[in-house]
């Protein structure tokens, strides 16, 4: 099957009507979704500070990771939970929306430049652990982690809008 | 006396017609106002959560207070401005919105909260009782999402 087959076949399963119908359950799961951005992008922020060297100098990088970290990952599995009932709830249009393809393709962007500095800058953690100023590698992966999650939540709030949907899509 | 006819001043201001005669200006200034969103949620739940007794529990809460600040007041800067802004463009919508009075409701006590009690509270030295850390902690964060969830909320309604 396509994956716009699939978005076809999802949304017209029951529990998608409802939620896509329903008066008070949509904007709920909304909500959580635009409220959790304090909770994991948030404290992803706050990480990506230190990395940059700007603020909590004096705090072991490592120490940062393993305290807030646990919170930016409950937000996530929060953010990826209600991020995927919202599209549950509308899958044929968002699919097909641009706003949500750019930020799908930033998503993808955002997870690889984690997976790069976990693979390689961080295991040499106990050698900058300290430093007020991190090094090159843990700096850019931090500045790429700040303008991709910011195009990210911009590129979210736009899947609202359908400037650019094609004619006939709801 | 009614506030609203300085609510219909500001619908009919400049900025407020030049914002809702655009087509993009209103969803760029809301991202701002996301944006922000996430940088003072992050700035508050470090200094909230070590109070609370997680997060970076072995820095003390002076420090973390002392480093969240700046980006704090930096955030709230971005969100007064922008949240002017947008409230601008539909304040009658605003003024007949119970949402918008409800976040108006959390707001204030939220900023005279953050910058009074809890200002006080995480620049103490040690010696500070931990439920009153902890007291400070839940208001703030009851607060601040009784100013977030409404927020949200001022689009759902009308």
């Amino acid at each position: 099957m396509s994956l716009i087959g699939f978005c076809q076949w999802l949304e017209k399963t029951p529990w998608s009507i409802a939620l896509h119908e329903s008066l008070w359950v949509y904007p709920i799961v909304e909500s959580v979704h635009v409220l959790t951005l304090c909770l994991f992008l948030g404290t992803a922020v706050m990480l990506d500070l230190r990395l940059l060297g700007v603020t909590m100098r004096q705090v072991r990088v490592s120490e940062v990771v393993a305290r807030l970290v646990p919170w930016t990952v409950a937000g996530l599995a929060l953010m990826l939970l209600s991020g995927a009932l919202l599209f549950y709830a509308i899958p044929v249009r968002t699919y097909l929306n641009i706003f949500f393809r750019i930020k799908v393709a930033m998503l993808l962007g955002a997870a690889l430049n984690v997976w790069v500095f976990h693979a390689r800058v961080y295991r040499r953690v106990g050698e900058w652990d300290l430093d007020p100023v991190p090094p090159k590698g843990a700096r850019v992966a931090a500045g790429l982690s700040l303008v991709l999650w910011a195009g990210i939540v911009v590129a979210g709030r736009m899947i609202a809008y359908n400037w650019f949907d094609p004619p006939g899509v709801h | 006396m009614s506030l609203l006819p300085y609510f219909e001043w500001c619908e009919n201001s400049a900025v407020g017609g030049a914002i809702r005669g655009s087509l993009w200006l209103f969803p760029v200034i809301e991202s701002f106002h996301l944006l922000a969103l996430a940088l003072i949620g992050g700035a508050i739940l470090v200094v909230d959560l070590r109070l609370l007794g997680l997060g970076l529990r072995r820095q003390p809460v002076r420090l973390l207070a002392r480093e969240a600040q700046p980006w704090l007041v930096g955030g709230l800067v971005v969100m007064v401005v922008s949240g002017i802004l947008l409230f601008a463009s539909e304040a009658i919508k605003c003024y007949y919105s119970p949402a918008f009075w409800s976040k108006m409701t959390f707001l204030f006590p939220a900023m005279v909260f953050t910058f009074t009690v809890r200002r006080r509270v995480a620049a103490a030295e040690a010696g500070l009782r931990p439920w009153r850390g902890k007291l400070v902690a839940a208001v703030s964060l009851i607060l601040w999402s009784g100013v977030g969830a409404s927020g949200r909320w001022i689009g759902f309604s009308g």
